[in-house]
């Protein structure tokens, strides 16, 4: 569109300055988690730097940390964005997981198609969440915990009573090992995936109609539904993505260990909660970014891998991890109260 | 700008003889009322009068169980506020007028985005949507800085404002809003009466929900009044006076019914000494019986 005349907004200037200061800080959710990363990797630069975490090799081993949590991490910053948690991603990897080494082991279905059932059947799963949020208009919170439960549940019961065992060895897994699991010199596929799938949320996020709906939907849903966004849509829509999500980190670790546990996963959907609100997302929705999810999964990697290599006892590493979420929600709300201050 | 095809006296929208009942509750029986191009309707009421019982049929959130609902003479049953939104009917609600945490133009176009791109590359155009909120805010007279700042931190009447300015960009032909004015200080209030008198010089039909006759009557070209479900009629402005509309609208009789209360009150503590406080009693029961006799 050729701009004719001068924009007219431009006229009050003189107030610029205040207001910019503001909008800048509120902009910008990622802006602490970028400001975390770069301190994290001083202070490991600074004790393990002679130890090897400056090498090829110690920044491969926390980009993978890192990108196996961020594939998770960055749909469900989109979720929470939307106002809503899903708990039940750890199963889902499990679950998908299984699934595959189940149909391809004991089945005997090709490696593509068992991967292409998991991918149905974890999409499935995300609907069904997604279904039961917005019709009971119960918190997804305690629906998603429920799944959690359910679907680990599920699949330690029917892995055991086919296999006799929890854990499925033996997958030919030659045919995708390069996709899901390749190297390009010390480096992961999966840091690929990783970079993938946050490049295309943050261009979903903050480029399409539907990245506004997703903001709408978690900021306010009723008045979003009012002006037309479908909510419902949209919140199913994410529950989907985060259940793919799940069943990507499933089918990429399979590959990589050629085996399947249905233990695997556990616990990281708290772990994608911690880094996507250390990402700078508000965990009451309608605010926050896909980018702040990649940063805050790459404080996590760092930290993990950072703290094996200085030799420090690994138990420490969840005494941090509690602290970081502890301050990246007291900068949170303090930034999300700064913006009700400015109202005059 | 067209000018209208219709006949300039039928209304843009019209109820005729609407009830709608929840369960054994009537919420409104029998209402009639409609708002004409250029023409601003209020509707005044106490809370529980069924304002918001209207508003959502209106607005197509509720059916009517009884009467019609008409569109420029026209008879419609909305399925749901998209329908409603369809045929230019749009609301301004009180408090969910807009998503605080998110930036002006964003909130703007929710909802109806304008997009550009073909296929998977179909995406929201950005530049479009600052430029156009810009410059339609400025029209309304709305000075934003910066239409990146979050809503947030515009004042409430400015947020009401920007939803009437929304909905006046996407061709609202008629526009109804819920209490504008009711959460706001007086001159915030004044810059809300101020956009619904230019919505109606451009030409929108004016549906103004409130419960405060002084935001009112100097709008107002039309008033119909409810009280617990029924409507007490319409009245055109010339046949009304302020003092009239005050005393319709707050139940005189129940006005004057607290200021003897009140007076008795005053009359108790002023046997039991403590001066100060009977006098400002009795001071308060004088101003309700001045407001209850529409002084």
């Amino acid at each position: 569109m050729a701009v004719t005349d001068v924009a007219p907004g431009m006229r009050a200037d003189e107030r610029m300055r205040r207001a910019g200061l503001l909008r800048r800080l509120l902009n910008r959710p990622e802006l602490g988690a970028a400001g975390g990363v770069v301190i994290v990797w001083v202070i490991f630069a600074v004790i393990a730097g002679d130890r090897g975490f400056l090498g090829t090799s110690g920044t491969a081993s926390y980009l993978e940390v890192a990108s196996e949590l961020g594939i998770l991490a960055v749909p469900v910053s989109l979720l929470m964005i939307a106002g809503e948690f899903d708990l039940s991603i750890g199963s889902i990897v499990g679950a998908s997981g299984m699934a595959i080494a189940l149909l391809d082991v004991q089945y005997h279905w090709p490696l593509w198609a068992a991967i292409l059932a998991a991918v149905a059947f974890s999409l499935l799963i995300g609907f069904l969440n997604g279904l039961v949020v917005v019709k009971t208009r119960l918190p997804s919170f305690i629906v998603t915990l429920a799944s959690l439960f359910i679907f680990r549940g599920v699949t330690i019961a029917v892995t055991r009573r086919i296999t006799g065992r929890t854990e499925l060895g033996g997958i030919d897994i030659s045919s995708v090992r390069v996709l899901f699991a390749g190297h390009v010199d010390a480096y992961s596929a999966s840091i690929l995936w990783w970079l993938g799938i946050a490049v295309l949320a943050t261009w979903v996020l903050l480029r399409t109609r539907v990245g506004n709906w997703i903001f709408g939907s978690g900021g306010a849903a009723e008045a979003a539904r009012n002006i037309g966004v479908p909510v419902n849509r949209v919140k199913i829509g994410l529950f989907m993505t985060t259940a793919f999500a799940g069943c990507l980190l499933a089918i990429i670790d399979l590959v990589k260990f050629a085996s399947a546990d249905v233990l695997r996963g556990t616990q990281l959907e708290f772990q994608a909660i911690i880094a996507v609100v250390i990402g700078g997302t508000l965990l009451t929705g309608g605010y926050g970014s896909a980018v702040g999810a990649v940063f805050g999964a790459l404080i996590f990697g760092m930290v993990q891998q950072g703290i094996v290599i200085t030799g420090v006892d690994a138990d420490w590493f969840q005494v941090f991890l509690g602290g970081m979420l502890i301050l990246a929600v007291l900068v949170n709300s303090y930034i999300r109260r700064k913006a009700a201050e400015a109202r005059r | 700008m067209t000018a209208p095809a219709t006949n300039g006296d039928l209304p843009l929208l019209e109820v005729d003889g609407i009830s709608k009942y929840f369960g054994t509750v009537i919420a409104l029986q029998d209402i009639s009322m409609g708002v004409r191009a250029g023409e601003v309707m209020c509707v005044l009421g106490d809370n529980g009068a069924g304002k918001s019982t209207l508003i959502k049929i209106l607005s197509g959130v509720h059916q009517p169980d009884e009467g019609h609902y008409l569109i420029e003479g026209e008879k419609v049953r909305f399925a749901s506020p998209r329908d409603a939104l369809a045929r230019g009917i749009a609301t301004v609600y009180q408090d969910l007028a807009m998503i605080p945490l998110l930036s002006i133009w964003r909130n703007f176009f929710l909802g109806s985005e304008p997009t550009k791109g073909w296929g998977p590359l179909k995406r929201f155009d950005v530049g479009f949507a600052q430029q156009t909120s810009r410059d339609e805010l400025w029209k309304m007279g709305i000075d934003v800085r910066d239409t990146a700042q979050p809503v947030g931190t515009l004042s409430g009447g400015e947020r009401q404002s920007v939803a009437i300015a929304r909905a006046v960009y996407f061709g609202a032909k008629v526009l109804i809003l819920d209490e504008p004015t009711s959460a706001l200080g007086v001159k915030q209030a004044g810059v809300v009466l101020r956009y619904i008198v230019q919505a109606r010089a451009r030409g929108l039909g004016v549906i103004f929900i409130t419960h405060n006759p002084h935001h009112a009557y100097p709008v107002g070209d039309r008033f119909t009044l409810l009280n617990r479900g029924r409507s007490y009629g319409t009245f055109a402005k010339v046949e009304l006076s302020r003092e009239e509309l005050v005393q319709m609208m707050a139940g005189g009789r129940e006005l004057e019914e607290l200021s003897h209360e009140l007076d008795e009150f005053a009359q108790a503590d002023a046997d039991g000494a403590s001066g100060a406080e009977a006098e400002a009693l009795q001071r308060a029961a004088q101003e309700l019986g001045d407001e209850a006799k529409g002084s």
